[in-house]
């Protein structure tokens, strides 16, 4: 298992690489000049000479890249032994060219946002998802059946920006029941996190928990159909135990792996949502960033959010053994 | 007195798409304690929903169960669903083909047994573990302590086999169906299984229903043959009757397509013609007249009416559903088909 672990942590590490070389690359193709770009509208030959110097974007790409991944582990200096000499520490992404702000502090500071959208709205479309799928599946071809899952094929055919806005203007504009959503911290002020919050849960609840109705649903009716669901009515077990125990435990696996690859996904950014709600997270951040063209921090956010669904696999993989006692054994 | 289990004139038929299935025509048969009935019949013949029937496992689903089923007198198919379910693993249990499917593969074995006994005994959990090791011990898992919390992918064939058996016997049912539980298994593992249900039942004095199609299977160890085909009851009687002096063309044609060590190894192996009919398009007549090669000596009957099951002497209780007269299966036993035996 240890053994397992430490493999699956390699590969990731590889794949992160692979993941900053190739948004490295790209850039490096884009016909937009960095140094240009971080100059500003009164721009010099010489300074944006000076800026490509400062950036070291004069140095070619393997000896760039070298020193992006260099200053990812150990940290990096610019400018070094010049009176400007400035020092990133560990683990480095490299500064703004909007900002100047050191990209890892940015993600930093944007994290919670993202985080607090996707553990809220997952713990929220899990309850809905599950109960509505199970509900389905008990009640298969009744009119509960036929609602809910009408409910959410609609649901899933549904677009965050629409649902959002129509959520919005209901519930902010028009009946002003919640605040316009946006972020401020947990910690401090608890009860106006939650109320800023509220539209975002919901919106992602309502198109995420349509898809894990369907799956929940699906997957019981197949299990209902196994053998051994067949051995637990021989054994004169009542019906509630054979569906709650025994059915529910044979169809969850699939339900968990795609929980946490849309965890994993959501948590590097919940671009859409964060645009369409304006709300400070990384997936606000990388939109911004890519409007900017503020190459450092789109190759951040992208490492960063590569970084997060690695993980959700990793610990999917291990959830699975957890699960699964045949992939235990091995 | 009645006997332990009687089914009387027991259909099932199943609406479909393509219309209705017709899985079980007007059977009837009965069985008493300690004793080994044997429903044989190639696939689609009807001997697993029948089983799943005297369990009472069609309620709930489509499937249209119409005749009596009688265990110790109460007839399981007029029962609310509720009432069965408290017999069952109580009174009629089951023990299913493929082991593997047949087992959670979530769940440990151990826990799987406790479970059917937790159902019908107000017992602690640990209690019921405790019994759980003693029937994996009373079904040869060596070192049960230890193997009662391992998980089905864990056991070999024959031990999911037995841990199934277990399971079926923690409640000491008085009835078992064995749905085929050996068609899964090697030979000498068959073996294995076959001789342990039969000590079970010196034991305990279970009524077994032994469904499979496996002749040699029967020949071992059932008392009673009912002979399937569509459906319906073909030939039903005693071991020694049935298959000493089958009576039905389908038996013949079973009876002689077993391999035998001393025949001619050249020969190729006598085989019925043609295929198991549909059950939703069962043919006129007698549902086998396509496959038979004596139907020209009955001449239309055959195809246009449907043989009842008859007793093959006056007041004898070996039953054959055939138009052929006794005399003349008799004859065409003697010179056809006893010397291919």
């Amino acid at each position: 298992m240890f053994n397992y672990l430490v493999r699956r942590i390699l590969s990731g590490v590889v794949v992160l690489g692979i993941v900053s070389a190739i948004v490295f690359g790209i850039f490096y193709i884009l016909p937009a000049d960095p140094a240009r770009l971080s100059c500003g509208k009164t721009c010099s030959e010489e300074l944006i000479l000076k800026i490509r110097h400062t950036l070291e974007l004069d140095q070619t790409l393997p000896v760039q890249y070298g020193r992006y991944v260099k200053g990812i582990f150990v940290g990096r200096t610019y400018l070094k032994g010049s009176p400007a000499e400035l020092k990133c520490s560990a683990p480095c992404l490299g500064y703004s060219f909007q900002t100047n702000q050191p990209v890892t502090q940015l993600l930093k500071d944007r994290l919670p946002a993202t985080a607090s959208i996707a553990f809220g709205a997952s713990i929220l479309w899990l309850l809905i998802g599950l109960s509505s799928g199970i509900i389905s599946a008990l009640r298969r071809g009744t009119w509960v059946d036929k609602l809910s899952q009408g409910v959410a094929l609609g649901a899933a055919s549904l677009q965050i920006y629409f649902v959002g806005l129509v959520l919005q203007f209901i519930f902010v504009n028009k009946l002003a029941w919640l605040p316009t959503p946006g972020y401020s911290s947990p910690l401090h002020y608890p009860l106006d996190w939650a109320k800023q919050m509220a539209l975002p849960w919901i919106t992602l609840a309502f198109l995420l928990s349509a898809i894990y109705s369907r799956l929940t649903r699906a997957g019981m009716i197949e299990i209902m159909g196994e053998d051994y669901v067949r051995t637990a009515r021989a054994k004169g077990l009542g019906n509630r135990t054979i569906k709650l125990k025994h059915v529910l435990r044979g169809a969850i696996t699939p339900i968990v792996t795609v929980f946490g690859l849309d965890l994993g996904g959501l948590l590097g950014g919940a671009v859409i949502t964060e645009y369409v709600f304006n709300i400070p997270g990384l997936g606000k951040l990388s939109t911004d960033a890519v409007s900017n063209l503020d190459l450092p921090v789109i190759t951040g956010t992208v490492i960063f959010s590569a970084f997060f669904i690695i993980v959700a696999n990793i610990l999917v993989d291990l959830l699975y053994a957890a699960l699964d006692p045949k992939v235990r054994i091995q | 007195m009645s006997k332990f289990l009687e089914v009387n004139n027991l259909s099932i038929s199943f609406p479909t798409e393509d219309g209705v299935v017709k899985a079980v025509d007007n059977m009837s048969f009965s069985l008493e304690k300690g004793k080994t009935l044997g429903i044989v019949g190639e696939s689609g013949s009807g001997k697993s929903v029948t089983s799943l029937a005297i369990l009472g496992l069609h309620k709930g689903s489509t499937a249209e169960v119409s005749g009596e089923i009688l265990i110790d007198g109460q007839d399981i198919n007029a029962m609310a669903e509720n009432d069965v379910r408290l017999l069952r693993g109580k009174v009629m249990s089951m023990i299913f083909q493929d082991a593997l499917a047949a087992l959670h593969p979530y769940y440990t074995v151990g826990n799987q047994i406790a479970e059917a006994y937790l159902v019908h005994n107000k017992v602690s959990k640990s209690e019921a573990k405790k019994r759980a090791i003693e029937m994996l011990d009373r079904v040869g898992i060596p070192e049960p302590q230890k193997r009662v919390d391992d998980y089905p992918h864990q056991f070999s064939g024959g031990m999911r086999q037995r841990a199934m058996i277990a399971m079926a016997l923690s409640c000491n049912p008085s009835l078992l169906i064995a749905d085929e539980p050996t068609t899964a298994l090697d030979v000498t593992v068959q073996a294995q299984i076959i001789d342990l249900l039969r000590d079970l039942q010196k034991e305990f004095n279970t009524a077994i229903i032994l469904i499979t199609h496996d002749l040699g299977v029967v020949s071992e160890t059932a008392d009673d043959i009912l002979l399937m085909y569509a459906g319906k009851a073909i030939e039903y009687g005693t071991v020694r009757d049935v298959l000493q002096k089958p009576q039905h063309p389908y038996g013949w044609g079973l009876l002689t397509s077993i391999p035998r060590l001393t025949g001619d190894p050249e020969k190729s192996l006598a085989a019925i013609p043609g295929t198991p009919p549909s059950l939703i398009s069962v043919p006129s007549g007698c549902a086998f007249h396509p496959r038979c090669s004596y139907v020209k000596q009955v001449g239309t009957a055959c195809s246009s009416s449907i043989p009842d099951l008859l007793p093959v002497s006056a007041g004898a209780h070996h039953l054959v559903r055939c138009h052929l007269d006794t005399a003349a299966r008799e004859e065409i036993f003697r010179s056809q088909v006893a010397p291919n035996l």
